[in-house]
C-alpha cells in the first residue's frame, strides 16, 4: 500500500504543479489545494502506515498499544490541514479582490506593483 | 593598554556630536586631547621598544576560526602609531578652525575619530582577521570623510569610488590573509613572521602573494589603481591632509612592510613591488606637474611618495628598508603640512589654483614659512629630513641588487619631477608679485587653530633634519629591524662628504630646476598632458561600473519577470534538477522492497483519486474542477480512516466541505476557465509537472527505506495518559505537549481571518469610479455567460 500511496502523492504533486503554472487564477488556487493535499499525504505515508488501530489508549490500559498508528505525523498533519485552509481562504479572497479591482483574467497581466 | 588606546578612539567618536553641541567653540581642542594623550603614551614607549621589547595583547573573540582581537607593538607599528596620533592631534585641532560653524561639524569629529581609531587598530593589530576588520573600517570611515560635503554629486561619487576600489582590494586581502594563516599555521602575524620558509614553499604562495598585493596596491593607490586618490580630494582639507599623509593610503605601505619578512626572498615579491612602485612614483610626479589645483597636485605627489615607498620595500635591502622608514616619516610630515597649508590658502583666498594665486607671502607669512619648509623637504633639499631620506634612497638604489642603474635612473627622474612639482606649487603662488588689488589686505592674521597644523610638522621636519640623531638610534633602527627581520644599525647625518649620493642629489636639483624652467616657458604644452589624469584607469572604472549596473539590471529582469508562472517554473525546475542530480550522483535512488499489500477498496479509492486528478487537470469548466478537487479531498479522508487516523479524517471531511462551499461561493465572481497558455507552453509545463511528480514518488519510496523509530512518538505514547491525562494521543499532543505550537497556529488562522474580512470589506477608493463600473459590468457578463 505504501507504494500505491507514493504513486498517488506523485500524481497529486504533478497535477498541483501543472495547475499552478497555469495563467488562469482559479486553476492556480485549485493547484494550491492539490499541493497541500499531496504534502499531507506525503507526511502520512513517509511516516509509515498502520492499518486499523488509531493512537488511542484503551480503557484500563496506561500506555498505547504497540501496534497502534504513529500519533506524531497525525498531529503534524492535523495542524497542516487547518493552516492550509487558512492560506486557501486568504488566497481565494485575494484573487477575488484583485479581479474586482483590476479585471485581470490572465495572471500575466498582473505584472506591475501600481495599478 | 594598547587595546584601550584603540577602543578609546571609537568610544569618543560615539559621543563626539553630543560633546560638540555642548561646547562648539572649543570642541576641536577638546577632541585633540585624545590623540595628544595617545601620542604621549606611544612616545613613552619608544625607549622600551627600541630596546627590543615587543608588546603583545590579546582578547579572545572567535577562537573556533582563530580570530582574536590581539594587538602587537613593535618598532614598525610604533612609527605608524606616532604619525597617526601626532598628525591626528594637529589635524583635529585644525578642523575646528577650518570647518568653524559647519552645521555637521559634530558628525565630522565622529568620522575623524573613528577613522583615527580604525587606523590605529590596523597598524597595531596582530591577528590577521582583526587586521582585516580594521582595514575595512578605515575604508568605511574614509567613505564618510571624503563624502562629507554630501550635497555635491562629485563628492559622493568620489567617496563611492574610494570605497569600491579599496573595498574590492580589501576582499582580495582577506582571501590572501586567510591563505597566509593556513600556510603558516597561525592567524597571529608575529607568529607568522618566523614561518617564512614554510610559507614560501606552500603551494598557495603565489595566489596568496597576488591577493595580498592587490589589497595593498588598491589601498596605497599604486598604478593602475591610483585614480581614486586624486578624486578623494573632494573631501575637506583636513581629511585630505590626514588620509594622504599618515593614514589611509599608508595602510597598504604598512602592510607590505609588515609582511616583508614573510615574503622577502621570493623574486616575485621583489620584482612586482619594485616594478609597480617604480611606475607609480614616476606617473605620480609627472601627473603632479600638470595639475593646476593645489590639492590635486599634492594628491599626485602623494601617489609619487607611495610609489617610492613600495619601490624601496621592493628593493628590500636593509639599507632600502631604512630609507623607506625615514622617507615615510619625512613624507608624513611634509605632506601633512602642505595639505593643511593649501587648506588655509583656500580658506583665506577662496582659490587653490596655482596659476591664479600670487603674492601669498604677504598675506599669509606664517603659512608661507611652513609651506616653504615642507616644500623643501618634499623637494629633498638640505637641511630638512626629506634630504636625508633622499640621500638614503640614492644610497640604497646604488647598492641594490639587480639592475641598479635602472633603479637609480627611475629614482632620479621621480625626484627631479617632484622638485619641479614643488616649484609649481610654491614659487609663483607664494612669491610672484601680486597685482595691486590684492595688496590691500596684506598681513592677514590667521587664527592659531589654522596655523598650528601646518607649522608644527614643517618645524618637526626641520628639527629632524638638523638633528637626525633624534631618529636614528631609536625609532628608525627598531622599525627597520622589524621590517628586515634582522638587526639594522642606523646612522643618519646631513653631511657625508662628497659621495655618489651627493652627486646624484646635485644632478636631481639641476634637472628639476631645468624641468621647472621648461614648465614656466611652455605652459600650454604642459596643459596638453592633463588629459592623462582622467584617461586610463579612471575611465575603465566608469565603464566597469556602468557594465556592472547593466548586468544587474539584465539579470534582475531575467529572474524577476513579473510573471507568476515563471517564478513557479523556476522554483520547481531548480528543485527537481538539483535534487535529481544529487540523488543520482550519490546513488540515492535505492528503492527498498515494494509493499503491494493492497486491498480492493483501497485500490478503488486510489484509482478514483488519480482519475479525479486527471479530470481536474483537463477540466474545461470551473465546476468540474471543483468536483474533482472534492473527490480527492474526501478520498484522502477515507485513506485516513483506513490507516488509523480518525481525527485526521474528521478534520479533513470538515475542511474539505468548507473548501468546496467557499469555492462555490466565490467561484462565480472569478473569471471563468479559459485556456490562455499556448499548446507548446502547456506541453512544457506538463513535462515539468510530470518530472516533479515522478521525483516526489521516488523520494517517498526512498523515504520508506530510511525510516527509523521515532523516540518522540514513543514518549508521547507512554506519557499521554500518565502526564497529560488524555487517552487520545493525537489530541494530547496538539493541546498539551505542543500547546504553544497550536496557539501559534490559532494566531495564524485568526490573522488570515482578519485578512479575509478586510479584503471583503475593502472598497476601492472613490477616485476610480469608472473602473468600478467596468468591473461590475464584466462581472455581470461573467454570470450571464457562465454555465
Amino acid at each position: 500500500m505504501n507504494t500505491l500511496i507514493a504513486v498517488l502523492v506523485g500524481v497529486l504533486f504533478g497535477a498541483g504543479i501543472f495547475l499552478m503554472m497555469s495563467r488562469t487564477p482559479v486553476k492556480l488556487i485549485i493547484g494550491l489545494v492539490f499541493l497541500s493535499n499531496a504534502i499531507n499525504l506525503l507526511i502520512f505515508d513517509a511516516a509509515g502506515l498502520t492499518r486499523g488501530i488509531p493512537p488511542i489508549i484503551a480503557t484500563g490500559a496506561e500506555t498505547m498499544a504497540g501496534s497502534s498508528a504513529d500519533p506524531l505525523p497525525q498531529a503534524l498533519i492535523l495542524t497542516a490541514i487547518v493552516i492550509s485552509f487558512g492560506v486557501l481562504a486568504f488566497a481565494l479572497v485575494l484573487f477575488n479582490r484583485t479581479f474586482k479591482s483590476l479585471t485581470a483574467r490572465d495572471l500575466n497581466e498582473l505584472k506591475a506593483t501600481d495599478t | 593598554m594598547i587595546s584601550t588606546a584603540v577602543i578609546s578612539g571609537f568610544a569618543l567618536a560615539l559621543f563626539a556630536p553630543a560633546i560638540h553641541r555642548f561646547k562648539p567653540a572649543w570642541s576641536g581642542g577638546i577632541f585633540a586631547l585624545l590623540p595628544l594623550s595617545l601620542f604621549v603614551f606611544f612616545f613613552s614607549c619608544i625607549s622600551e621598544i627600541s630596546g627590543g621589547v615587543e608588546i603583545v595583547e590579546s582578547v579572545s573573540w572567535a577562537p573556533q576560526v582563530g580570530a582574536a582581537f590581539s594587538f602587537y607593538l613593535d618598532g614598525l607599528s610604533l612609527v605608524f602609531a606616532l604619525l597617526i596620533t601626532g598628525l591626528g592631534t594637529l589635524i583635529i585641532f585644525y578642523s575646528g578652525g577650518y570647518l568653524h560653524g559647519h552645521p555637521n561639524l559634530g558628525r565630522f569629529y565622529t568620522y575623524m575619530l573613528g577613522f583615527m581609531a580604525s587606523m590605529l587598530g590596523l597598524v597595531l593589530a596582530s591577528n590577521v582577521i582583526s587586521l582585516f576588520i580594521f582595514w575595512e573600517l578605515t575604508s568605511l570611515s574614509s567613505y564618510f570623510l571624503i563624502g562629507f560635503d554630501h550635497h555635491r554629486e562629485s563628492a559622493r561619487s568620489a567617496a563611492l569610488q574610494a570605497l569600491l576600489v579599496t573595498g574590492i582590494g580589501g576582499l582580495a586581502l582577506l582571501a590572501g590573509l586567510i591563505m597566509l594563516g593556513l600556510a603558516g599555521g597561525s592567524q597571529e602575524i608575529y607568529q607568522l613572521l618566523g614561518q617564512e620558509d614554510i610559507i614560501r614553499s606552500h603551494p598557495l604562495f603565489v595566489p596568496m602573494l597576488i591577493l595580498v598585493l592587490a589589497g595593498a596596491f588598491t589601498k596605497s593607490a599604486q598604478v593602475p589603481f591610483h585614480f581614486w586618490l586624486p578624486s578623494a580630494m573632494e573631501g575637506p582639507a583636513p581629511v585630505s591632509a590626514y588620509l594622504h599623509s599618515a593614514t589611509m593610503v599608508k595602510a597598504g605601505v604598512y602592510l607590505v612592510l609588515r609582511l616583508s619578512p614573510v615574503f622577502a626572498g621570493s623574486a616575485a615579491w621583489h620584482t612586482s613591488l619594485a616594478l609597480f612602485g617604480g611606475v607609480t612614483m614616476i606617473t605620480g610626479a609627472w601627473l603632479a606637474i600638470v595639475q593646476t589645483d593645489m590639492k590635486k597636485l599634492l594628491a599626485y605627489t602623494t601617489v609619487n611618495g607611495l610609489g617610492m615607498l613600495v619601490f624601496l620595500t621592493g628593493i628590500g635591502t636593509p639599507l632600502a628598508l631604512q630609507a623607506a622608514v625615514v622617507f615615510l616619516i619625512a613624507h608624513a610630515l611634509y605632506k601633512g603640512s602642505l595639505f593643511l597649508s593649501a587648506g588655509v590658502v583656500d580658506h583665506e583666498t577662496g582659490s587653490r589654483n596655482v596659476r591664479e594665486l600670487r603674492g601669498l607671502y604677504r598675506r599669509l607669512p606664517l603659512i608661507t614659512i611652513a609651506a616653504v619648509l615642507a616644500g623643501m623637504s618634499m623637494a629633498g633639499l638640505p637641511p630638512l629630513v626629506g634630504f636625508i631620506g633622499k640621500e638614503l634612497i640614492y644610497e640604497s638604489v646604488l647598492s641594490a641588487p639587480g639592475p641598479g642603474q635602472l633603479a637609480a635612473a627611475a629614482a632620479l627622474l621621480a625626484n627631479a619631477l617632484l622638485l619641479a612639482a614643488t616649484g609649481v606649487l610654491l614659487l609663483r603662488p607664494f612669491f610672484r608679485r601680486s597685482t595691486a588689488e590684492t595688496d590691500s589686505d596684506s598681513g592677514h592674521r590667521v587664527s592659531i587653530d589654522l596655523w598650528l597644523g601646518p607649522v608644527v610638522p614643517a618645524a618637526a621636519g626641520l628639527a629632524l633634519g638638523l638633528l637626525p640623531g633624534l631618529l636614528s638610534g631609536t625609532l628608525v633602527s627598531s622599525a627597520a629591524t622589524a621590517v628586515a627581520a634582522k638587526h639594522v644599525e642606523v646612522h643618519l647625518s646631513l653631511w657625508h662628504g662628497i659621495t655618489p649620493m651627493l652627486v646624484l642629489s646635485l644632478v636631481t636639483v639641476a634637472f628639476g630646476c631645468a624641468l621647472y624652467v621648461a614648465y614656466i616657458s611652455k605652459e600650454s604644452l604642459v596643459d596638453r598632458w592633463r588629459w592623462l589624469g582622467s584617461a586610463g584607469p579612471d575611465r575603465w572604472y566608469a565603464v566597469g561600473l556602468e557594465a556592472l549596473k547593466a548586468l544587474a539590471h539584465w539579470q534582475t529582469r531575467l529572474l524577476q519577470s513579473g510573471h507568476l508562472h515563471h517564478y513557479v517554473l523556476t522554483i520547481v525546475l531548480t528543485t527537481v534538477i538539483l535534487t535529481a542530480v544529487t540523488m543520482i550522483r550519490l546513488k540515492g535512488f535505492l528503492i527498498p522492497s515494494t509493499d503491494l499489500d493492497v486491498r480492493a477498496y483501497e485500490l478503488f479509492i486510489v484509482i478514483l483519486m488519480i482519475l479525479a486528478a486527471l479530470v481536474a487537470v483537463r477540466a474545461k469548466s470551473r465546476l468540474s474542477a471543483i468536483v474533482a478537487m472534492g473527490v480527492i479531498g474526501y478520498g484522502i479522508a477515507l485513506i485516513f480512516v483506513d490507516f488509523g487516523a480518525p481525527d485526521l479524517a474528521m478534520t479533513q471531511f470538515i475542511i474539505e466541505t468548507m473548501t468546496v462551499i467557499l469555492f462555490v461561493l466565490v467561484i462565480y465572481r472569478l473569471p471563468r476557465y479559459r485556456s490562455i497558455s499556448g499548446r507548446g507552453s502547456r506541453l512544457f509545463n506538463g513535462v515539468v509537472a510530470t518530472a516533479s511528480g515522478v521525483l516526489m514518488t521516488c523520494l517517498v519510496l526512498v523515504a520508506h527505506g530510511v525510516r527509523e523509530g521515532s523516540r518522540l512518538s514513543e514518549y508521547f505514547a507512554t506519557n499521554s495518559l500518565l502526564l497529560a491525562h488524555g487517552r487520545n494521543v493525537v489530541n494530547v499532543i496538539i493541546v498539551d505537549f505542543r500547546g504553544m505550537d497550536t496557539l501559534g497556529e490559532i494566531t495564524v488562522l485568526s490573522l488570515a481571518g482578519i485578512g479575509v474580512y478586510a479584503l471583503l470589506k475593502l472598497r476601492p477608493h472613490a477616485g476610480i469610479k469608472g473602473e468600478k463600473k467596468q468591473s461590475a459590468t464584466s462581472e455581470l457578463e461573467q454570470e450571464s455567460t457562465d454555465n
